[in-house]
């Protein structure tokens, strides 16, 4: 078996200027703070990041936000951090905003090989500019294009070393379709247990969908 | 006496039946769980991934992992279940949620809705909004009357919509509105107060109804 099993610095050389992020999480739960804050340490510039949102100021993705290394943010909400606010009104940050719904299905579309999610959340808004629609049985639907990453930094609340994870409560949020869409997918492991000990029922994100794991909650 | 939240929450807790798949927006919109009228259960959805969600924890009572969708730890009640975004948004876009409670900036005649940004001044995102009004089958509007004097409910939204022809009733302190292809018609008015009053603070023109009935607000 291959050894996914990484350091932090290791995981964070596969983040460069320039990349595009998935970060697993909604208001912080369920993102890999260690990651983020190996990002922070790193000092890469320029990257995209694909998430819920923007957390808050000091917690998350927020965190990447504060460091100012972050050209586009593709969220559904960034109320919570004013610095992400702050950073649009400014210019400094591009930020598109798309309905939560969307952003899930954009982003499983793309995992799951699909060329195009049909919806029809945001129609007669400002998310249809610019969109092809289309009309079947009488309703009005958006074309939503997929949405891919180079890299999806997730946190499974335990992970076995092969890399099959199960996600606590409400911290499954995006991490699931996230694991999917990327070409590198790094899980932090709040718990790590041997290959066997995590109950096949319960894997949320299969092995075969991890590239790097690396340890960290109860350590 | 009841503030006009109150009044608001109270009013639409009474409108949800037994067994009733419900989302509450943030704000006012929580309030109606206070409401719920006995031996009426509902299963309440948190966009986060929750069916079964339960009120806010108290400090040193909180589940690992478990918030609502404004951040706050929840509990859960028995048979509660989580699952991930793009389940819980085939939930709400599916159709498998009764009701969605909002609030609003404005509303008009045609049920158009301008919920979630005002260009320039606020602009946090729309969140799940979109796919909430767009997906639930019965969307609610609670918000007061106006804002500060100023109408919200207007014969034509001026602030970008969050989404068109969705909304099917409004709820505010002072009545109850349907809206119909004819326009807004007015079912139910507050106690001590006229249709003329209620008319004044209305930019869109109300159709009263023939069968105009006293709006049930909390008891003293």
């Amino acid at each position: 078996m291959k050894n996914k099993i990484v350091s932090v610095q290791e995981a964070v050389s596969h983040i460069n200027d320039g990349c595009s992020i998935m970060i697993g999480g909604f208001l912080g739960c369920g993102t890999s703070e260690l990651m983020m804050d190996a990002i922070v340490e790193k000092g890469v510039k320029d990257l995209t990041i694909i998430g819920n949102d923007t957390a808050y100021v000091g917690v998350g993705a927020g965190k990447l936000i504060c460091a100012k290394q972050v050209k586009h943010v593709i969220a559904t909400h960034i109320g919570t951090n004013k610095e992400t606010g702050n950073q649009m009104t400014s210019g400094e940050t591009e930020v598109t905003l798309v309905p939560q719904g969307s952003l899930a299905e954009k982003i499983r579309a793309a995992g799951m090989g699909l060329g195009a999610v049909i919806t029809p959340t945001g129609v007669g808004t400002d998310v249809a500019i610019g969109k092809e629609t289309m009309t079947i049985d009488g309703r009005e639907y958006l074309v939503e294009p997929p949405v891919r990453a180079d890299v999806a930094i997730l946190k499974g609340s335990i992970v076995d070393k092969a890399g099959n994870v199960y996600y606590e409560g409400t911290s499954k949020n995006f991490q699931e379709v996230m694991a999917m869409a990327a070409d590198t997918v790094i899980v932090e492991a709040e718990k790590l247990v041997e290959v066997g000990e995590l109950d096949p029922n319960y894997v949320m994100t299969p092995a075969i969908l991890v590239d790097y794991i690396i340890v960290g909650g109860d350590k | 006496m009841a503030s006009a939240k109150e009044i608001i929450a109270y009013r639409v807790a009474q409108d949800l039946k037994d067994g009733d798949v419900i989302n509450l927006g943030i704000g006012l919109p929580t309030m109606v769980a206070n409401y719920i009228p006995e031996g009426v259960e509902v299963t309440i959805q948190s966009e986060n991934g929750i069916l079964g969600m339960d009120r806010v924890a108290n400090e040193g009572e909180e589940l690992k992992d478990v918030i609502n969708s404004g951040g706050q730890p929840v509990l859960i009640t028995p048979g509660a279940c989580f699952f991930d975004s793009s389940m819980s948004f085939g939930i709400i876009r599916g159709g498998h949620v009764d009701v969605t409670v909002l609030g609003a900036l404005q509303v008009d005649e045609k049920g158009n809705l301008a919920s979630h940004v005002v260009p320039g001044k606020m602009v946090p995102g729309m969140g799940g909004a979109m796919d909430l009004v767009v997906g639930a089958k019965e969307v609610i509007i609670a918000t007061t009357h106006t804002q500060k004097g100023v109408a919200k409910i207007l014969k034509e939204i001026t602030l970008p919509a969050t989404a068109v022809k969705c909304v099917d009733k409004i709820v505010t302190e002072l009545c109850v509105i349907q809206v119909t292809d004819a326009g807004l018609e007015l079912t139910e008015i507050a106690p001590g107060v006229t249709v003329e009053e209620v008319q004044a603070q209305t930019e869109a023109t109300l159709i009263v109804s023939g069968d105009l009935k006293t709006m049930a607000v909390p008891a003293e």
